[in-house]
């Protein structure tokens, strides 16, 4: 009886190691639904089998899933195990301790193929903190059909003179071309990304060297004039409303003939599935005025493991998977080369695959390397960025500032008025955070 | 005899219309869901098409739809039990034995729904945390309750002031206790308007998107939580976004449907003498 007493417990401690064997660690992992993301949702299934592990998806809108992931990581509340998170949160989070750092990856995850530039705006102190998942700098989309039908030619790196002598040309309202796409909805990574690297490229700034905001300055003014008279004058209608999303359909179904913006956004346009113009589409540098800095912004989507996460090694071994070399190739084969993660790893731009299959690859490459968060206006400031800048207060301003700028383009404000009222609520909020007495 | 008819003509007219208008918006939605993404973002919309359920494949192989539905429906129904546990009573007492806090208790009631959620987001998130509770059931159903409560207490309360008083004192001349009269004369009589009230519950559960988003991840999500991750910054997912809306407002629009008679009943209950 006592045989068959020791039997049958030592067949149960020996199935329970067996199921929590098979079982793995169960992950909770939150992000973005941007088309890149959704593959690597589908693709590992791959890493699942490798590893036995499970994955746990909470996929959300941009916003939403910032104020979700802010909420729980703040209040150390650990619900996810990885979290997607951008250029502008990983240096204050990993400053305030909320992430686990990521300079232990094996050797095959050759960190000195990550683009440098993108390497440390997501490093704090030479500590890597969250991996890049794709990297975007903005840039020149042009029709270059029409550009030859009115014997135009755009250059490699045009300037805001040209863009607007372009515009003026080739606006069409009555057959619904519009001479410019911009961004124009309010919010801080929305109009906010494109007018920040707008008057960084008219010699301007956010902030001097003593935190004072400089949005009364002339730069900026001369900045939102030009910007209000493009928009308002060779712009589509109703262009405050038009952000990323609806800028990229217009261009996408042959209503723009430049648009300035994202260029994660080229895959999408150059596909025929999604565009009808992906045979007409080519593309420039971010246009530059007086300044030759700061006219491309810079953005980074990476995956980071909250420090309130109890399945570090797990997380770590996850993200070594989705942001390695092996992964982009992954996705190049199944997926289309086209489709591979942009603006993170030097080897992928080596590929002759991925550069035959996207044309727009080495203005995307040399758009990110000259894109540099630490060195992004003529005059010096006190922070880095090139489209925001890396401070806790940043969103409130800009999504305040934003509105107004919104209000200038759809006529409510003037542009000294509204860059008036934007420089008092800046002062003010800069003032209650202790930056200016 | 002529005008009459004409006037009803008339009426039938413009309830048609107005139906019409407030349905086009789901008929427009369930037309998105069958078509491409091109399609979807056409400018002038196309009316002819090919029709396609791909969208709709395409949002069962990326998230499981009846496990959000299943959450959905523990959720809103459980959320409305409870809340028609605690409403009841408080109406009753509200409604037949009132002093003179009861009207500032009501007002005081209804102010707390004005309170943005956003600004006790933090407390609440911490006391879930502490408590275990983020992304379970009982705490979207505890939150459910909380927040509708008000809204219960309120329709139930304006439902039983149409009860003549006289009925329930006969029936404590009869010798029924409170409990006795509560269950056996009350809860029959205003049973219209309590069921109206559970189903404005039920929808108003079903609907809330906050506090879903905030508090679960994905074991206790709702159909909210699922709309949500077909809706997108970047890349245009309209005609998916349509298929997943269609298929997270089916069940509540059958659910209305069935009950549209008792709904309406409820509504209109005491309104005529």
């Amino acid at each position: 009886m006592k045989i068959v007493g020791k039997f049958l417990a030592v067949l149960f401690t020996l199935s329970i190691v067996a199921i929590s064997a098979a079982q793995g660690t169960e992950l909770t992992i939150a992000t973005v639904n941007n088309s890149d993301m959704i593959i690597m949702q589908e693709l590992s299934s791959q890493w699942e089998a490798e590893t036995g592990n499970k994955l746990n998806w909470l996929i959300l809108e941009e916003n939403v899933l910032r104020q979700r992931v802010t909420t729980d990581i703040s209040t150390g509340g650990g619900q996810f195990d990885i979290i997607t998170i951008g250029a502008y949160e990983t240096p204050l989070w990993g400053k305030l301790g909320w992430l686990n750092s990521l300079d232990d990856f094996g050797d095959d995850y050759a960190y000195e193929d990550l683009f440098p530039s993108v390497r440390n705006g997501l490093s704090v102190d030479g500590s890597l903190y969250s991996a890049p998942f794709y990297a975007e700098s903005s840039f020149t989309f042009y029709r270059h059909d029409l550009f030859e039908a009115a014997g135009l030619t755009m250059p490699d790196q045009p300037s805001y003179d040209q863009i607007l002598e372009f515009a003026k040309v080739l606006h069409d309202p009555a057959n619904e071309l519009y001479g410019v796409c911009l961004r124009g909805k309010a919010g801080w990574g929305e109009n906010m990304a494109y007018v920040s690297t707008l008057v960084n490229t008219f010699g301007g700034r956010w902030f001097d060297e003593d935190w004072n905001p400089q949005l009364d300055s002339p730069e900026w003014n001369a900045a939102l004039s030009y910007y209000v008279d493009l928009l308002t004058n060779y712009g589509p209608p109703g262009a405050s409303s038009n952000g990323h999303n609806e800028n990229r359909a217009l261009f996408a179904s042959g209503n723009c003939a430049m648009w300035v913006d994202a260029t994660s956004a080229a895959g999408y346009i150059f596909n025929p599935d999604e565009s009808t113009v992906a045979d007409k589409t080519s593309f420039a540098e971010a246009p530059i005025a007086s300044c030759p800095r700061g006219s491309g912004w810079f953005w980074a989507w990476a995956l980071g493991i909250p420090s309130s996460s109890q399945k570090v090694d797990a997380a770590k071994s996850f993200i070594e998977w989705a942001t390695s070399q092996e992964y982009v190739d992954l996705v190049g084969e199944s997926k289309g080369w086209v489709a591979a993660p942009p603006g993170t790893r030097l080897s992928t731009y080596a590929k002759s695959d991925y550069v035959e299959a996207a044309p727009f690859a080495g203005f995307t490459e040399s758009s990110i390397v000259a894109a540099d968060p630490a060195n992004a206006t003529c005059q010096a400031v006190p922070y880095t960025g090139v489209q925001f800048v890396a401070i806790p207060e940043f969103q409130a301003i800009g999504t305040s500032v934003g509105q107004t700028v919104a209000a200038m383009v759809s006529g409510q404000l003037t542009v000294e008025e509204g860059l008036a009222s934007a420089q008092e609520a800046t002062v003010n909020t800069m003032k209650q955070a202790g930056y200016i007495r | 005899m002529q005008l009459k008819r004409r006037q009803k003509l008339i009426m039938t007219v413009l309830g048609w219309s107005i139906a019409l208008l407030m349905f086009f918006p789901i008929f427009w939605m369930f037309l998105t869901s069958l078509k491409t993404e091109i399609e979807a973002v056409a400018t002038p919309p196309s009316l002819f098409f090919q029709a396609t359920f791909d969208n709709f494949r395409v949002v069962q192989a990326r998230a499981d739809y009846l496990s959000f539905a299943t959450n959905s429906i523990i959720i809103s129904i459980g959320s409305t039990l409870l809340a028609m546990l605690f409403a009841v009573p408080a109406a009753y007492v509200m409604a037949f034995f009132p002093d003179k806090r009861t009207r500032g208790t009501l007002l005081w009631m209804l102010s707390t729904k004005m309170l943005p959620p956003v600004g006790v987001l933090v407390p609440i998130y911490l006391l879930f945390r502490n408590l275990g509770l983020i992304d379970t059931h009982i705490g979207l159903i505890i939150i459910y309750m909380l927040m509708n409560l008000p809204i219960l207490v309120w329709m139930l309360f304006t439902f039983f002031k149409d009860i003549p008083n006289d009925i329930l004192e006969a029936s404590r001349i009869d010798g029924a206790g409170r409990l006795g009269e509560l269950i056996y004369l009350l809860i029959p009589l205003a049973l219209p308007g309590i069921a109206s009230t559970s189903l404005l519950s039920i929808i108003l559960a079903w609907n809330e998107a906050f506090w879903s988003l905030n508090l679960t991840t994905f074991k206790a999500a709702p159909l909210t939580a699922f709309i949500a991750s077909f809706s997108a910054p970047e890349g245009l997912f309209w005609a998916k976004l349509s298929a997943a809306s269609s298929l997270a407002i089916a069940p509540i629009l059958v659910l209305g449907w069935f009950s549209q008679k008792q709904l309406v009943r409820g509504l209109t209950f005491g309104a005529v003498k």
